[in-house]
């Protein structure tokens, strides 16, 4: 068992290495500098700036001095935000997306499944039209539409929501954020659930359940919906994946501070600090969970641990 | 199923012959013109932008260029994921194991932040978008076509190839790619939608297609913006694009459903 | 039909959730709520550069002197001031009650240690050269000499003396300028170059630091040891970090904002109608203008051709169509509404527009160019709404005027600087320049032979020689008729082609007292006040 989870970590490092250097070269290579600016700086105090972040140096030792700093935990200083560390942005920055992904995907499973089994369960009904109809919509309106749209009926129009982030207390904030951000995920799962659903429920194993008399909300619970999930669990990696991205969106749209913004910002002025600091906290995180996943997969399924 | 087929064919053509219809020029300004709503005066079927262009011709340049990117990524994802599924499948053993558990790996990685990246670090060109987008499909696709490659490596008409000398890749390129056509085929339309709404996430992040060019993505931005005051400048561009990426989806399933029934029978 | 339930408990969860909010505000201190567009980069007055930081700045330090909201010079930290007869010397009395925020005394000492850090190449500073002219400056911010050699000094606690190596007739609206903020040397001395954080920061202005969530909001509160706190009828000032200017708007609309930092594009006229008193457009110290590489072909050492591209653009459709905020078409370089001085105008500006297309395409022959040889150029801009529309405009307009094609290449902020500052790849470039203080000097200086921020590559003798003979006069008249001589010069070289004059614009609640546009764009906090009870989020 630990020797399958150090295979598996052993497995990740190379990985996590490509994606540093990766991201350093990109970073680097983009034209632009952090300290560029319409009011020019005297050649004196350009060349203090530039020493004082390494940026005089030739790009392979930038990239060992990076390392050996991040190797300690240090992700150096953000560019633009010359009072804080990177670290200290992330920080503040990282609950927040998580929180708001995590109710995302948490909305969107709950909805999703239950809008699937519900299609599934009354297929080819008024029901199961609007809920299909629902979820092709939530996949083919992209999130900066509705999300403005959402904005200005919900909270300039009708006063019933916050229309902002900043400076407004209570969970009524977070309402708009996580349904612009769960919609889409909603869609896809119901309808893989659907359809998956109504697999399962055509099986043999099925038919005998129902002939031995159970009703329809046993049959479920206890027959259709393990097997039925199969397919939903597999897309939970692109699921997340799906939320990280469209966070991306949503935070702007919404002016929440969240990771995402921060990226975007970083990229756009040239934060080289933050921008690395980012895609390698991210990095980490994902192999970190792929990992625990991969490990709970082998507790629960003896055949994967003996390959 | 072909209702819906029907229906992008319609569209693709209206996309490309429409411009041929209307006088205007999706680049001509005109100052004196600007956010006329729908109207038939002047031939201004679906109205004037913030800079007087007619939205119609533009729209229809814009469906244009949406469905190129979003073809041209799916081809690009296509052949990265093909040829390295193909290899690692008809290959096996520790090639494989080795190459899957990379593309497991990359999985799940920020992808869009890779993306952001290259569009900041090499400006936005025309063709770094295609290959950007075609990159972050590619993994979909090298697993089922590994997956199949893997039961084709086992029919006879491969072994029969292999002991008759011919070399592995000759096998990978004429035995076993052209029978991937049908799983690749259900999956490139499925992955055309992701590329499209893709592609329209970039131009909101101001990445994507540039000017004078449009594309559905860039046009149903800009709508969002002047949403108050002349919603047509959002709706019809975000109506063409739910219809396309509907059609796409309802196709895409279609046509999985009758290739799995396909498969199992 | 559970989902319903739930749904209806989600809806009066939220409803419960905003009333509670809204019932917690009244009877709570007071609140302005501003927008800004970006977060600062610091709030260490020697490493902040932009405007928003100048915004936040501004609440929470005082210089030696500061404005009036009507945008007049009056006393700050210092309560008076002599000016030697030949401009060179002045002796500033600071306030004998100017306390920080942590109720310490500001003495003179404090500035100036600040104005030595200003200067001290070590710190970085964006804004190291706005008080060049003090004695030993330049030679300190190039290094060569120690910062404790600059050529200020105190006299007691309470008297500080700056001596100049020319006279500067606009240095007391300098020493507004948030880069002349003193620093608190103990939070220096103890957190290093981290100081300026909530928590750390020690100011000395009318507001003090809360808390400042990066991308979110920055949140100042009342400092009761200021010395004009009675004054301050505000009594907390939080600061929204909003990027996308529709979001901004949608947050006005909905009332959770006072005061917008800006108002989006589009949509003007009606924003106009839906606001006609709380729509605030006025002229702002500040020119957009398309600038030429002039160290290479085929802009170099031509003219004329530079001049027909300038007379062939309407700048009355821009600005009226176009951009249509109230922006007025440049003509001249230098702002309008500058202190002492009248501008210099182009000598085609009251010619029709027909006149002048006509005198552009005889100017474009003249340069050698026509339909057997085309010209095609390359116009550079950056990202953004509003950049585009204009240079779509001004394609548009070279292409029909002058049969000119122009390529356009938009790229990012940062890019863009880049390539202005290499002069390889740049022909045409957007750029826009912001006066740092009201005098005319501010927008000619940077016009000058090797200034940093001279975009063009400009050199040219008889400008450089105009601009020092101005920098030599003591009385204010002569330096203007030389400054005024040396804007003409400038324009009729034609390096940039100014297209308009920006305009500040901001939506301000009714409920807010006190707001007096002016050409600067400052609004200090403590000006102002809110309408007494009513419903303010």
């Amino acid at each position: 068992m630990l020797r399958y989870a150090l295979l598996r970590l052993l497995g990740a490092i190379p990985t996590l290495l490509l994606v540093i250097v990766l991201a350093f070269l990109m970073v680097h290579a983009a034209p632009g500098g952090p300290f560029v600016d319409e009011r020019g700086l005297p050649p004196a105090i350009e060349a203090r700036l530039d020493e004082a972040y390494d940026l005089d140096k030739p790009l392979p030792e930038q990239l060992w001095r990076y390392m050996v700093r991040l190797a300690h935990g240090d992700f150096g200083p953000s560019f633009r935000y010359t009072d804080y560390t990177v670290s200290e942005l992330i920080a503040g920055a990282f609950p927040l997306s998580l929180r708001l992904g995590a109710a995302a995907m948490a909305l969107a499973l709950v909805v999703g499944l239950a809008a699937g089994i519900l299609a599934a369960l009354r297929s080819n009904s008024l029901a199961d039209r609007f809920v299909m109809t629902f979820a092709m919509t939530g996949i083919s309106i992209p999130v900066f539409v509705f999300a403005p749209v959402l904005v200005l009926f919900l909270a300039v129009r009708l006063h019933w929501l916050p229309a902002g982030w900043s400076g407004n207390e209570g969970p009524a904030r977070w309402i708009l954020p996580i349904v612009s951000l769960a919609l889409p995920q909603i869609a896809y799962i119901a309808r893989l659930m659907r359809a998956s659903m109504i697999d399962v429920l055509g099986s043999d194993f099925i038919r005998t359940a129902r002939a031995q008399g159970l009703g329809t909300v046993a049959v479920v619970r206890y027959h259709a919906l393990k097997p039925a999930l199969l397919p939903v669990l597999s897309y939970m990696g692109p699921a997340v994946a799906a939320i990280l991205t469209g966070s991306v969106v949503v935070e702007e749209v919404f002016g929440i501070p969240g990771l995402g913004q921060l990226f975007v910002r970083g990229a756009l002025n040239r934060d080289y600090t933050l921008v690395l600091g980012i895609v390698i906290f991210y990095a980490v995180l994902v192999i970190t969970l792929n990992l625990v996943v991969d490990i709970l997969y082998g507790v629960i399924d003896p055949r994967i641990r003996r390959r | 199923m072909k209702r819906f087929g029907g229906i992008l064919v319609l569209i693709v053509l209206i996309a490309f012959l429409g411009p041929l219809l209307s006088p205007h020029d999706y680049q001509q300004t005109n100052f004196d013109n600007i956010l006329l709503p729908p109207t038939a005066a002047g031939m201004h079927w679906f109205g004037t932008d913030d800079l007087g262009r007619d939205l119609f011709v533009r729209t229809m340049l814009g469906v244009q260029i949406t469905i190129l990117v979003a073809v041209v990524a799916s081809i690009v994802s296509l052949v990265i994921g093909v040829l390295y599924g193909a290899v690692a499948g008809y290959v096996g053993g520790r090639v494989d194991a080795v190459m899957m558990r990379f593309v497991d790996t990359l999985y799940a990685l920020p992808f869009i932040f890779f993306v952001i990246l290259l569009m900041v670090a090499f400006e936005r060109n025309f063709l770094l978008i295609f290959v950007a987008i075609g990159a972050t499909n590619w993994l979909d696709m090298a697993r089922i076509v590994r997956g199949q490659t893997l039961s084709l490596r086992e029919r006879e008409f491969v072994d029969a190839a292999r002991l008759t000398g011919v070399s592995t890749a000759r096998i990978i390129l004429r035995h076993i790619a052209p029978n991937l056509v049908g799983v690749v085929i259900v999956y490139v339309t499925l992955t055309i939608p992701q590329a499209i709404l893709f592609e329209s996430f970039l131009s909101f992040l101001g990445l994507g297609i540039q000017e004078p060019q449009t594309s559905l993505g860039t046009l149903v931005d800009a709508g969002v913006n002047q949403m108050q005051g002349a919603s047509y400048m959002l709706l019809i561009p975000a109506a063409m694009l739910a219809v396309i990426l509907l059609c796409f989806n309802f196709f895409g399933d279609a046509l999985r459903d009758a290739f799995d029934a396909r498969q199992s029978r | 039909m559970t989902i319903t339930r739930i749904a209806c408990l989600l809806l009066a969860c939220c409803v419960i959730a905003s009333c509670g909010d809204r019932e917690a505000s009244t009877g709570a201190p007071t609140v302005l709520h501003r927008g800004l567009n970006t977060d600062p980069e610091s709030l260490d007055p020697h490493k902040a550069r932009s405007v928003q930081a100048g915004e936040v700045l501004r609440d929470i330090g005082e210089g030696l002197l500061s404005y009036s909201e009507g945008g007049k010079l009056v006393p700050g930290s210092a309560d008076s001031w002599q000016v030697s007869d030949d401009g060179l010397t002045y002796t500033f009395h600071i306030r004998d009650n100017a306390r920080w925020s942590n109720g310490d005394a500001v003495t003179a000492l404090d500035f100036v240690f600040s104005l030595r850090r200003l200067v001290d190449p070590d710190t970085g500073a964006f804004y190291a050269q706005l008080l060049g002219e003090i004695v030993n400056a330049k030679a300190i911010i190039a290094g060569d000499l120690p910062p404790a050699e600059l050529g200020v000094e105190t006299v007691d606690e309470h008297t500080l003396v700056i001596r100049l190596a020319q006279p500067v007739p606009y240095l007391l609206s300098l020493l507004t300028n948030p880069a002349t903020f003193p620093v608190y040397r103990e939070s220096l001395a103890r957190h290093g170059d981290a100081f300026a954080r909530p928590g750390t920061l020690v100011s000395n202005g009318a507001y003090k630091l809360d808390s400042w969530e990066p991308g979110s909001v920055i949140e100042l509160s009342r400092n009761e040891y200021y010395w004009n706190d009675a004054a301050t009828a505000i009594d907390a000032v939080r600061h929204h970090v909003i990027t996308q200017e529709m979001t901004e708007l949608n947050r006005y609309r909905a009332g959770e904002l006072h005061v917008t930092d800006t108002v989006p594009p589009d949509n003007f006229a009606q924003l106009r109608d839906e606001f006609p008193e709380e729509l605030h457009v006025a002229p702002y110290l500040a020119v957009y203008y398309y600038g030429f590489n002039l160290t290479r072909p085929p802009f170099k050492d031509h003219p004329k051709l530079r001049q027909a591209l300038s007379m062939a653009i309407d700048r009355e459709v821009l600005v009226s169509n176009i951009i249509g905020r109230g922006e007025a078409a440049a003509y001249s370089w230098v702002a309008p509404g500058v202190a002492n001085y009248e501008p210099r105008r182009f000598n085609y500006a009251s010619l029709t527009q027909d006149e002048r297309n006509t005198n552009a395409r005889r100017l474009l022959r003249e340069a050698g160019y026509g339909p057997d040889n085309p010209l095609q150029i390359e116009l550079r801009y950056n990202t953004s709404d509003t950049q585009q529309r204009i240079a779509l405009a001004v394609q548009s307009m070279w292409r029909d005027v002058l049969g000119v094609e122009t390529t356009l290449i938009n790229e990012e902020f940062q890019v863009l600087m880049d390539n202005m500052r290499a002069r390889q790849v740049t022909q045409v470039f957007r750029s826009s320049w912001i006066g740092d203080y009201n005098d005319a000097h501010t927008f000619l200086n940077i016009m000058e032979t090797g200034n940093p921020s001279n975009m063009p590559g400009y050199a040219s003798a008889e400008f450089d020689a105009l601009m020092q003979r101005a920098a030599a006069q003591v009385d204010p008249q002569r330096r203007r008729l030389y400054l005024e001589e040396a804007e003409r010069v400038l324009l009729a070289d034609h390096p940039v082609i100014p297209l308009y004059f920006y305009v500040s614009k901001h939506l301000v609640s009714l409920d807010v007292i006190g707001w007096e546009d002016n050409v600067l764009n400052y609004h200090y906090s403590q000006h102002l006040s809110l309408a007494p009870a009513d419903a303010t989020p």
